[in-house]
């Protein structure tokens, strides 16, 4: 009788499943996973390293390229350290503002997970729908900040400038004329503001395609329901955050049990998952869209009322006016002390977390009283949820785990960092 | 919220005594700091007390101070630093160790959260920390075959080594590295700190 020995397989990592560069060595028993090995750190950039390097300010850019498909929570969770640290705190109207553009950051995170985790278990059509609302929302940013992604926006002190009163326009080309740029611009014509509204009108329209395509979908149930089942003390013992502990049936979420901003003066529901399965966290993700939604309406009427400063007028911390700059010698200091050196923090440590749209990402600050962190350590929700990649795929088929990796939301940026 | 740490603080000071250098509340969070053979004892206690409760281990990380105020440090050189988060009693707390000796060693918690064991393989792949009593501690980030700690204060940024292509070989080379190391803008230490709500400053550990 020969022995039978499990074979290895090497899933990864240029695999259009793994979300990125993750090699996968899997332990087999025939179709059966044995061990679930994940090879990480191949987008590896050592940012928490660059970051020691340069003045505070100037590694915000960095804080778009961890995980770059949530580009402005990223930031958040660096300047609210920052801001921590200094003891500061930006005026409201850039509060209301951030909140908004987290939320946008959301639906956008949650646009390319539906996506991308309907494409790998078969639903084609899911991405391209998917992919039309992402371009919307990455208007948003472009408006806001002239780059589609990495935004930099944030800055500790407020936010980088006010949005604007009007919104970018198409114009004609050679294969476009009057009435196709018409038609495109239909809801440009008035503010940013104005088009965001304009999107979230539109939006739960868009989440109720997508539900009745999936939510009942047969192919779809029988590929999530019951898959990668995670019990809550698990969840706990594993460091997930975020959808991933919200699906095992906690009601856990930062914005509401550490509010930061102005969240506590948001009106939104937390959904909460019964099985802790594929299926169940797909739900919980769903109706986190459409409370992103309520909250970005709730900004939006309040952004419209009150307008005022979005930064603070510290010119220690916020660069000066360009006017200023021209007949003010003071001006023209503080604005060259900033760019070059920067400002220094208080010796001391702070951690600072936000409810990202994958889980709790931290950010843990060390100062030394110098003009660049000591050291910077970057919670990623992802990097504890792909931990899990063992424990949730140990018993499944191979093509179960091209479905867990989907529901862990993984982006290797933030992972490798 | 900086009440309740301070009132916190005082509790687990009561409770554990000398085990505890020290508990200090700044920047409204609670870090306590304890010798590196306390940690499993201290850590299932906070984990099991229903008064602490911390059922999470949401971040584990090490630190280099070797650099620390431009070499004005005289405490040990590595420290380990973990997050904990409790979602019953909704509070947080830092733990921190303080390890000395090349390799550092302190006593792995996989075995109390289970999140602990990629953060201590980073760990230990980025500054050298080994976790005794990790089940698999290999290096994580890094490249198969890196050598050194890069997190190190002593490794430098632009690295050791770098790859290419080699046509001759017909394979990927290394080769030490060709840039020069570049500081743009230098490291200064300015006693500015007009932005200090609490204070902070003085509660950095010099002990042993």
């Amino acid at each position: 009788m020969p022995e039978i020995r499990n074979y290895t397989l090497n899933f990864g990592p240029q695999h259009p499943a793994a979300h990125g560069v993750l090699r996968l060595v899997l332990e087999m028993d025939g179709e059966v996973i044995q061990r679930a090995d994940p090879h990480v750190g191949l987008l590896h950039r050592a940012t928490e390293k660059l970051a020691e390097s340069k003045p505070y300010n100037q590694s915000i850019p960095y804080m778009d390229r961890l995980d770059y498909v949530s580009m402005m929570c990223n930031e958040h969770g660096y300047v609210l350290a920052l801001e921590r640290m200094l003891g500061i705190e930006p005026p409201e109207r850039a509060q209301y503002i951030r909140v908004m553009f987290d939320e946008i950051t959301r639906i956008l995170n949650h646009l390319m997970w539906l996506g991308t985790h309907a494409l790998d278990v078969g639903a084609m059509t899911m991405f391209l729908y998917c992919f039309r609302e992402r371009e919307d929302l990455m208007d948003m940013y472009e408006a806001v900040s002239g780059a589609r992604m990495h935004a930099s926006y944030y800055r500790p002190g407020g936010v980088y400038r006010d949005l604007p009163e009007r919104m970018p326009q198409y114009g004609t080309t050679r294969y476009r004329g009057a009435a196709g740029m018409k038609r495109m611009n239909e809801n440009r014509n008035g503010s940013l503001l104005d088009y965001i509204a304009d999107f979230a009108d539109r939006f739960p329209g868009y989440i109720d395609e997508y539900e009745t395509l999936l939510t009942d979908n047969r192919i779809w149930k029988q590929r999530t329901v019951g898959i990668g089942v995670v019990s809550p003390e698990r969840a706990l013992q594993l460091g997930f955050t975020g959808p991933m502990l919200r699906g095992s049936g906690f009601a856990w979420d930062l914005r509401k049990k550490q509010p930061y901003e102005v969240y506590d003066k948001m009106v939104f529901d937390i959904p909460v998952g019964v099985n802790g399965d594929c299926y169940d966290r797909y739900l919980v993700r769903m109706e986190e869209m459409r409370q992103s939604n309520r909250i970005i309406r709730q900004c939006i009427e309040w952004l419209r009322k009150n307008p005022g400063p979005v930064m603070l007028e510290d010119h220690k911390l916020a660069p000066p006016k360009r006017e200023e700059m021209k007949g003010d010698m003071e001006a023209l200091i503080h604005h060259f002390k900033l760019f070059t050196e920067g400002y220094t923090l208080p010796a001391g440590e702070a951690y600072a977390a936000v409810e990202h749209p994958k889980g709790e990402f931290g950010v843990y600050l060390v100062s030394d009283g110098a003009n660049k962190p000591y050291r910077l350590k970057i919670r990623a929700p992802g990097f504890a949820h792909l931990a899990a990649m063992h424990e949730m795929s140990q018993g499944h088929m191979l093509a179960d785990v091209v479905a867990i990796i989907g529901t862990m939301d993984i982006v290797f940026g933030e992972i490798d960092r | 919220m900086s009440q309740y740490y301070t009132r916190l603080a005082e509790r687990i000071r009561e409770r554990y005594g000398d085990r505890i250098s020290n508990a200090v509340v700044s920047n409204g969070e609670l870090t306590v700091t304890i010798d590196k053979g306390c940690i499993q004892s201290i850590g299932e206690s906070f984990r099991d007390d229903a008064e602490f409760a911390f059922e999470q281990l949401i971040d584990l990380c090490g630190v280099d101070y070797s650099d620390y105020g431009n070499g004005a440090w005289e405490g040990p050189r590595f420290a380990v630093v973990y997050h904990l988060l409790s979602i019953t009693n909704n509070h947080r707390l830092r733990l921190k160790i303080f390890v000395d000796g090349e390799p550092p060693v302190v006593d792995s918690v996989t075995n109390l959260w289970a999140s602990a064991n990629w953060f201590e393989r980073e760990a230990f792949d980025l500054f050298g920390i080994l976790f005794d009593g990790h089940p698999d501690l290999r290096r994580i980030l890094t490249d198969y075959g890196f050598i050194g700690h890069p997190f190190r204060k002593d490794f430098p940024l632009i690295g050791q080594v770098e790859m290419r292509y080699d046509p001759e070989q017909a394979r990927v080379v290394y080769q030490p590295v060709s840039i020069d190391a570049r500081v743009n803008q230098p490291r200064v230490i300015r006693d500015d700190h007009r932005y200090i709500a609490n204070q902070p400053a003085k509660d950095m550990p010099k002990e042993k």
